[in-house]
C-alpha cells in the first residue's frame, strides 16, 4: 500500500468525432489533456470546472468506467487504465460513487433494501446482507422501515442519503461524488453535505468531490483542482486557491460567483460580469 | 403629479391558486413599481413559479386562480387580469409583460431561426411600422444582448447556440416590445457561473434601460442579493416574509428565512467553516397540499408552539413606500435580530 489513494499520470482522453469530409481527418475532441495529480489517502480532493471542462470524463477514468487514450490511472497502487471491466472487481470494493441526480441513479422498481444491497450482491457477498443494510440506513439517517419502500416515496435529499448508503455498502476507501448536491434545495443541500462530511470522517474515506459550485467545494475539500478545457489549470490547497488564485481562469470563476455577503456590500451584476474573462 | 399608485406596474391582491381539491397558493399579495427589481425566493415546491404563471395567465389546465391581478402597462390597470380571458391575455403577453424561463432550449422553437423568433413577437403585436423595421430591430436587439455577429447569428437555429447564447436570445425576445413587466423564472440556474454573471448583467441592464418592473424568481440567495432591491420569501404557497434585501438577509424575522439564510451560507461571514457542520432546516419541503394549517412552516420549525396552529397575522416591520405588504413577516415567534423593538 502506498500513501496515494489515486494517482493520475499524464492522463488524456480523446474522442474522435464523426468525420465531416472525406478529405480531412475526423476532428478530435481532447476531453482530458495530460492531467497529472496525486490524491493522498484521507484527502478531500475537489475538482471544479464549468460544463464541458472534462470533469465527468476524468471521473469516469478514475472509476474505471472508461479508459484513457494515454497516461496511467493508479488506484491504491494498482493500475486501472489498462484493465478490462471484469478484472476491476477489486476497484468496485475500494471505490464507490454518488451521482448527481438522485432520481435517475436509483432504480425505481427496486426496494431501497435491494438498492443498498446491490453492490454486495454484485460481489457475491450475501452473508449478513440484511443486517448490513439496516446498519447503513441508520448510519445515513434513515429509519429502518425505509428498507421496504421504493425510491419515489422519498424526497430528493432522502434519495441522496440512499445513494450514500449504497456507496458505503461494500466498505470502500474512496468515495467519489459527482455533483451530489446540485439537484437539491438549499436547506436539504446542507443536510447532505453534513452527511458526506460525517461519513468521510467516520469511515476514514478519501473523497473526490466534483462540482461546478465553488462555494460547496470550498466548504467540503482540502485541496481543489480547477479544470478548464480538459486541463488542470490550477491545483492548490482550498484556502490558498480562494484567497490567492493564481490562474486567470480561477480568478474569473471566483469573480463570477454571486456571493450573498458581497452583494449586500454593494456588488452589482455589472461588477460580477466585469470580473469574467470574456474570451471563454 | 404622479402619485405612488400610478407608479405601480403589477399589483397582486389575495391571489390564491389551486386545483378543485388542493389549494396551492394562499392569499399572495405584493406590488411592483416601475424600475423596481423584486426577488421571489423559496425552495422548489413553494409556489414561486405558480405565482409567475398565474400573473402571466399561463396556469396549467385544472388549476384556477382567484384574487386580483392588475397590470398597468401601455394602458392603466382597470381590469382584473384573472377575469379578462385568453384573447386579452395573449395581447398582453410579449407586449406589456413578458417572461424569461429557466430552460432556454425548451423556450425556443427548435425548427425556427432565432432571428425569426425575435421578429415574431414584434410582428404579432405590430409594434414596428414595417417588416424592414422589424429586421433592423432584431439585429439591434441581438446586439444589445452582446451576441457576436448578430446579423449572421439571427439566421442560426437554437441548437447551434450555446446555453448562454440561447438565454440571451430568449431575453432579446422578452425585451423586444419594451415590456412594463419582466418576469424571470430562474433564468440562470441552468448556466455556468461565468455565463450566469454576464446574463444577470444583461437582465439588469435591459430592465433599467426600460424603467421596467421585474419579478425575479430564484432559489439562489446570492443571485437575489446581486440583482434585486426587495425580496419576497415564499414557503408552502404563502409569502412568509418580505422586505428590502439587506434587512431580510442580514436580520431575518421569519424562522424559515432565518433557516434558509443560515443553510445557504457555506463559507460563514469570516471565511470558511472548517468542516464544521452546516446549519440545516430539519426535514424537507412537504408535497403540495400536505403543508400544515396555520403557519405553513410549523412542521419543520424548531420554535413552533400551539399558537402556530392558527395563521400568523402579517406583522409590518417598518415604513415602506410600496405598502405594508412589502416589508414585514408572518410569524408568532420571530427571530430577534438587532433592532428588537422597532415596531
Amino acid at each position: 500500500m502506498t500513501d496515494a489513494a489515486v494517482e493520475l499520470r499524464r492522463v488524456s482522453r480523446e474522442f474522435r468525432r464523426r468525420r465531416t469530409s472525406l478529405l480531412t481527418p475526423a476532428p478530435v475532441v481532447h476531453a482530458v489533456r495530460d492531467v497529472t495529480a496525486t490524491i493522498a489517502r484521507g484527502e478531500r480532493f475537489g475538482i471544479v470546472g464549468e460544463s464541458g471542462s472534462g470533469k465527468s470524463t476524468l471521473l469516469r477514468l478514475v472509476c474505471g468506467l472508461d479508459r484513457p487514450t494515454a497516461g496511467e490511472v493508479v488506484v491504491d497502487g494498482r493500475p486501472v487504465h489498462d484493465q478490462p471491466p471484469r478484472r476491476l472487481g477489486w476497484l468496485r470494493e475500494r471505490l464507490q460513487l454518488v451521482f448527481q441526480d438522485p432520481m435517475s441513479s436509483l432504480d425505481p422498481r427496486m426496494r431501497v433494501r435491494d438498492i443498498v444491497a446491490e453492490p454486495l450482491v454484485a460481489q457475491g457477498r450475501h452473508a449478513g446482507k440484511r443486517e448490513r443494510v439496516a446498519e447503513l440506513l441508520e448510519r445515513v439517517g434513515l429509519s429502518a422501515d425505509a428498507a421496504d419502500r421504493y425510491p419515489h416515496q422519498f424526497s430528493g435529499g432522502q434519495r441522496q442519503r440512499i445513494s450514500v448508503a449504497r456507496a458505503l455498502a461494500p466498505g470502500p476507501d474512496i468515495l467519489v461524488a459527482d455533483e451530489p448536491v446540485s439537484a437539491l434545495d438549499v436547506s436539504v443541500r446542507a443536510q447532505v453535505l453534513n452527511l458526506i462530511d460525517e461519513v468521510v470522517d467516520g469511515f476514514d474515506l478519501t473523497l473526490i468531490f466534483v462540482s461546478h459550485d465553488l462555494s460547496v467545494v470550498r466548504h467540503v475539500c482540502d485541496r481543489v483542482a480547477v479544470m478548464q478545457r480538459g486541463e488542470f489549470v490550477e491545483v492548490a490547497p482550498t484556502e490558498q486557491l480562494f484567497s490567492a488564485p493564481e490562474h486567470p481562469y480561477t480568478r474569473s470563476l471566483l469573480a463570477a460567483v454571486p456571493d450573498l455577503q458581497q452583494a449586500l456590500a454593494g456588488r452589482s451584476a455589472q461588477d460580477l460580469a466585469a470580473g469574467v474573462d470574456t474570451e471563454g | 403629479m404622479v402619485s405612488a399608485g400610478e407608479r405601480v406596474v403589477l399589483g397582486v391582491e389575495g391571489l390564491s391558486v389551486g386545483t378543485a381539491r388542493t389549494p396551492l397558493l394562499h392569499d399572495v399579495s405584493f406590488s411592483i413599481e416601475r424600475g423596481e427589481r423584486v426577488g421571489l425566493i423559496g425552495e422548489s415546491g413553494s409556489g414561486k413559479s405558480l405565482t409567475a404563471l398565474a400573473v402571466m395567465g399561463l396556469l396549467p389546465e385544472g388549476l384556477s386562480a382567484t384574487g386580483d391581478v392588475r397590470l398597468s402597462g401601455r394602458s392603466p390597470a382597470r381590469r382584473n387580469l384573472l377575469g379578462v380571458g385568453e384573447r386579452e391575455m395573449a395581447r398582453l403577453r410579449g407586449d406589456s409583460m413578458s417572461m424569461v424561463f429557466q430552460e432556454p432550449m425548451t423556450a425556443l422553437n427548435p425548427t425556427m431561426r432565432v432571428g425569426d423568433q425575435v421578429a415574431e413577437v414584434m410582428l404579432l403585436h405590430r409594434t414596428q411600422p414595417s417588416r424592414a423595421a422589424v429586421r433592423r430591430r432584431v439585429v439591434e436587439l441581438l446586439e444589445r444582448v452582446d451576441l457576436p455577429d448578430p446579423a449572421n447569428l439571427a439566421r442560426s437555429y437554437p441548437h447551434e447556440l450555446s446555453g448562454g447564447q440561447r438565454q440571451r436570445v430568449v431575453l432579446a425576445i422578452a425585451l423586444a416590445n419594451d415590456p412594463a413587466l419582466l418576469i424571470c423564472d430562474e433564468p440562470t440556474t441552468a448556466l455556468d457561473v461565468t455565463v450566469q454573471a454576464t446574463v444577470l448583467d444583461l437582465v439588469v441592464r435591459g430592465v433599467q434601460e426600460r424603467d421596467a418592473a421585474m419579478l425575479f424568481i430564484t432559489h439562489d440567495l446570492g443571485v437575489v442579493a446581486t440583482v434585486c432591491e426587495r425580496v419576497l420569501v415564499m414557503y408552502g404557497g404563502r409569502i412568509v416574509e418580505a422586505g428590502p434585501v439587506r434587512e431580510v438577509f442580514t436580520d431575518p424575522r421569519h424562522r424559515y428565512t432565518q433557516g434558509l439564510v443560515a443553510a445557504s451560507d457555506l463559507t460563514g461571514a469570516e471565511g470558511r467553516r472548517e468542516h464544521a457542520a452546516l446549519p440545516t432546516i430539519p426535514g424537507s419541503v412537504p408535497p403540495a397540499g400536505a403543508f400544515p394549517d396555520g403557519c405553513v412552516f410549523r412542521s419543520r420549525c424548531t420554535h413552533a408552539t400551539e399558537v402556530c396552529a392558527t395563521l400568523p397575522p402579517w406583522t409590518p416591520r417598518g415604513e415602506h413606500p410600496a405598502g405594508a405588504a412589502a416589508y414585514g413577516y408572518s410569524c408568532f415567534h420571530p427571530a430577534g435580530g438587532r433592532g428588537e423593538g422597532d415596531d
